[in-house]
């Protein structure tokens, strides 16, 4: 993505995110042939190879700058080509605008045969498969739908920085993520965007708190929220909801 | 009677262990088929290669005129042959109604490569149909409970209820009352029995028990040694010697044991 906005000076933000999120979704679904065999720690291992295999690639390229990366070409918006304050604002919009359509999109999967699947799937594969239902093809368009909204994120997230270097592919980005999702608990999209906001701001106030002892924090909270919380901050909603249908 | 299964010549080995040989079974519809015989003697063996799970080494398997030998589960279940499981095999952390509106959207959903994103899993049809059934085989005060929680003959009875709601027109039950105490067995078989005669499914059952053979099969199968050695009706089969000295027994009048008396 950012490679075509330097190298043949396309820079419209619009195709460039979509093109992002059509990229990674190519990856996935090839990537996906592969991962929707495997369950559990060995699905978790073998992603995390391969983004271990990419990292390598990317920091031995010299000609993508090696571990300094390179910067991202301005983007322009249908031609409109703002700049300073007005270029952040109009990718501030454009972030709100890709995040409110995917998460309607991601409600709308939820809701559907192949959304709704995933508990059932942890449950007993065997009862799935003879309900006439492929578990491999259920579990490759996770991947695939996982793979468009990294996509799409990366995009923005270049966009935004105006800079991509390999550590964006550093396991430790994944890991990230995957607080967000222990913090969040899995199935819900709003408890996707409060368990980012939590993270970031947990994030921010334990670097401006104790500079030294961040990660420590980090993961004291993470300890805490698996002891306390194993289903993530979104049960605590449903937790609430249920003590409210209880008092008469 | 039209014929809705025919089994021809079906034979599973694992590499030199012969486990299933020279079976050759035609089913009319809407029978009710007991499946006998002692562990290892194939029943399982069969069953798993009509619904695809096992593929046979030789011989044919024709459902309603179609040849599905060796064809993926998931095809032969979208033909309509369902199956339950000796172990319950539901969805423990969902409740009784979302185990049973999964199975029911599932078999309603539209095909194609993405015809399981673009059916809706609490559509109107499907919630009235996991209803019908849950009413169908008597679990609603159940309706809303975890299924984590169940006692043992409720998680059966959705068992088969799931494989029930896709209206399958053959079901293959595989020891429907495992686990289940011989109080509760005729009482479940009942439930089962009735709700599969309303909806005209012809079926197939493993039992051990055979008082519930000769009392809910049309015909039995005898299995011994991966092959069938008896093939009629519930009296037939369980008087034939061969089946009493091989896998029921041959009943003896009990008879007081000569120490017995003093113990």
């Amino acid at each position: 993505m950012a490679l075509i906005g330097r190298w043949i000076g396309f820079t419209d933000a619009f195709a460039l995110v979509l093109l992002g999120g059509l990229g990674a979704g190519i990856v996935a679904a090839l990537v996906g042939v592969l991962l929707a065999r495997y369950r559990e720690i060995f699905f978790a291992m073998l992603s995390l190879a391969l983004s271990m295999i990419l990292y390598g690639v990317l920091v031995k390229t010299e000609s993508l700058g090696s571990t300094d990366g390179f910067s991202v070409a301005t983007p322009t918006f249908l031609g409109y080509a703002p700049h300073g304050v007005a270029l952040g604002l109009a990718l501030y919009w454009l972030t709100l605008a890709v995040g409110a359509i995917s998460a309607l999109l991601i409600g709308a999967y939820f809701r559907s045969v192949a959304g709704s699947l995933a508990a059932p799937i942890r449950d007993s594969e065997i009862r799935v498969e003879f309900l006439g239902v492929s578990v491999t093809g259920i579990i490759h368009t996770k991947v695939i739908i996982a793979g468009v909204l990294g996509g799409l994120g990366g995009a923005l997230a270049a966009l935004t920085i105006g800079h991509v270097d390999p550590n964006m592919a550093y396991w430790t980005t994944s890991g990230g993520f995957v607080f967000v999702t222990i913090l969040a608990g899995a199935g819900s999209v709003a408890a996707a965007f409060v368990g980012s906001l939590a993270f970031e701001a947990l994030r921010s106030l334990a670097v401006d708190v104790m500079p030294g002892l961040w990660q420590m924090t980090l993961g004291s909270v993470l300890l805490l929220t698996i002891l306390f919380l194993p289903d993530g901050l979104g049960s605590l909603a449903k937790r609430v909801r249920r003590r409210a249908e209880a008092k008469p | 009677m039209s014929e809705i299964l025919a089994v021809r010549d079906l034979e599973k080995t694992f590499g030199s262990l012969v486990a299933a040989r020279d079976i050759t079974v035609s089913v009319p519809v809407e029978q009710t088929v007991g499946v006998i015989g002692a562990n290892g003697a194939g029943k399982t063996t069969f069953i798993n290669m009509i619904t695809g799970h096992l593929t046979p080494t030789k011989g044919t398997i024709l459902f309603e005129g179609e040849d599905i030998t060796g064809r993926p589960s998931r095809e032969i279940c979208r033909r309509g042959i369902s199956r339950s499981f000796q172990v319950a095999q539901i969805f423990p952390s969902l409740t009784v109604f979302d185990n049973m509106c999964m199975a029911a959207a599932i078999a309603r959903r539209r095909g194609g490569l993405f015809g399981s994103i673009a059916t809706p899993l609490h559509s109107e049809a499907a919630i009235a149909e996991a209803n019908a059934t849950i009413d169908l085989f008597q679990i609603a005060r159940y309706r809303d409970t975890p299924a984590s929680t169940l006692p043992q003959g409720v998680r059966k009875l959705l068992d088969i209820g799931m494989a029930v709601v896709g209206w399958p027109r053959l079901l293959l039950l595989d020891e429907p009352t495992s686990g289940i105490s011989i109080e509760e067995k005729f009482d479940l078989m009942q439930v089962v029995m009735s709700a599969l005669k309303t909806r005209r499914i012809t079926v197939l059952f493993v039992e051990h028990d055979m008082e519930i053979v000769g009392r809910f099969a049309d015909r039995v199968l005898a299995f011994y040694d991966g092959t069938v050695i008896a093939d009629g009706t519930p009296h037939a089969t369980l008087d034939d010697p061969r089946v009493q000295e091989l896998i029921t027994g041959v009943r003896v009048t009990p008879r007081p044991a000569a120490g017995a008396a003093h113990a």
